[in-house]
């Protein structure tokens, strides 16, 4: 059977990690399985995990008053969800929902800060690494607000 | 450019609608049939014509429809302003002025061991959909061929019966992304580019076929070429306000290229300067 550290270099965030690093991570990990339609996390929740997806999809949704969620984006195996927990007791800014039987890792917040605070090496390496996803995530989501195939000139 | 002389170019040939099919909202695919000539209207993929609806105003509309099938003609039209409101309110037994085809091909992938990715936002499905025919028309030894699909939400999406049909297929990979979907929506979220990370691609032997608004093709460029794409392996369809289609005007100018004459098809190689200039 696999090991948390077994799984960790199949997700591209942890590509390229020496051994012992990803062993430092796993120490903080644990699987989890989500039923479709079942929350892994929740909007308004404190943001104390961070989820690696190893199968599946995950719709992040956002509540509007009055209707049904938005989802703004899904993610899929080899995406990570949640960077809240860098800061601690913040809370998620959106809710996690699989929309398919979903097997992810799951991250502690405090365990990894904390491997992050004592290994300083590690902490810059996940940090920048973490920092990569979180700019493309920026860049698309300026797209998404740009509503570019809203309408064009009028003729 | 269209057969005959330079006056002839510009004359339009009436077209009767034989039917109208509403896709979205505020698009619709128009199947028209020749009343002056009984020829094919024949064309290849990513040329357009000028529509004209008569006392409203001509715009330049992509041909949407099988090059190997060309009768009737197909247009997808959005209502955007008074021309095109009038050609997408246009219904069996109308009249519309068509001239054309006018305008570059998309490039010819149907050579065996070529890969295919054919990248649309919006109503960029429309000008690709010829190609796509094509493509999928092609011999048994033809390579890969992949569909990314970006739309505004699920309610926006052109062709959603064909798409259907396409995801059955074995040869093609179609995937759709939206920009934002409700609860009830199973597919992707999020921007089209981001979908071509995920997508299996040999830079050798590929050749993507770009079409959408300007914004979603530099990131979709962008992507392509951090994927290992040449920039001579990626065409884009470029957007413009042409009028009279036959390189008169210059209303489409792009830098140095007319748009109706030299696209709207082009190797992104040859307009790869102008993208991102302001006033161009």
């Amino acid at each position: 059977m696999k090991t948390i550290a077994d799984l960790l270099p199949e997700i591209p965030l942890f590509e390229g990690l020496a051994a012992e690093q990803l062993e430092l991570l796993a120490g903080c990990g644990r699987n989890v399985v989500a039923e479709p339609g079942e929350y892994l996390f929740r909007e308004g929740t404190t943001a104390d995990t961070f989820f690696a997806l190893r199968h599946g999809a995950v719709g992040i949704e956002i509540s509007v008053p009055g209707r049904e969620p938005l989802v703004v984006q899904t993610l899929h195996p080899g995406e990570v969800a949640g960077w809240s927990w860098i800061f601690p007791a913040q809370p998620w800014s959106f809710s996690g929902r699989a929309i398919e039987r979903t097997r992810a890792v799951s991250f502690d917040g405090a365990c990894l800060r904390g491997k992050c605070e004592e290994d300083h090496e590690l902490g810059y390496e996940l940090m920048r690494r973490v920092a990569i996803v979180m700019a493309e995530r920026l860049r698309f989501t300026r797209m998404q607000l740009l509503d570019i195939y809203g309408r064009g000139e009028a003729a | 450019m269209a057969a005959g002389g330079p006056a002839e170019a510009i004359v339009p040939r009436r077209f009767r609608v034989l039917a109208n099919r509403r896709e979205n909202e505020d698009t619709f695919t128009l199947e028209l049939e020749g009343l002056d000539s009984p020829d094919p209207f024949e064309f290849e993929p990513g040329q357009f014509n000028m529509l004209y609806a008569f006392g409203a105003g001509e715009v330049p509309i992509s041909i949407s429809g099988d090059p190997a099938a060309p009768a009737p003609l197909v247009h997808t039209v959005r209502a955007v302003g008074a021309a095109t409101r009038a050609i997408c309110a246009a219904g069996p037994g109308d009249v519309l002025g068509v001239r054309g085809p006018y305008g570059s091909a998309w490039p010819d992938a149907a050579e065996d061991g070529v890969d295919a990715l054919v990248v649309a936002g919006g109503l960029g499905l429309a000008p690709l959909r010829p190609a796509l025919y094509s493509l999928l028309a092609r011999s048994a030894g033809g390579g890969r061929l992949t569909l990314l699909y970006g739309g505004r939400s699920p309610e926006q999406l052109l062709f959603d019966a064909e798409l259907e049909r396409w995801r059955a297929r074995e040869d093609i990979d179609v995937r759709v992304t939206v920009d934002t979907a409700g609860s009830g929506w199973m597919g992707a979220v999020g921007v089209v580019p981001a979908l071509i990370e995920k997508v299996e691609i040999d830079p050798a032997r590929t050749v993507a076929l770009v079409c959408g608004p300007e914004v979603m093709l530099g990131f979709t460029i962008a992507a392509l070429v951090e994927r290992g794409l040449p920039p001579g392996a990626i065409h884009v369809s470029m957007e413009r306000n042409m009028k009279c289609a036959v390189g008169r005007c210059g209303h489409c100018q792009f830098g140095p290229e007319f748009v109706c004459r030299d696209g709207a098809v082009f190797p992104y190689e040859r307009v790869r300067r102008l993208f991102g200039l302001r006033e161009v």
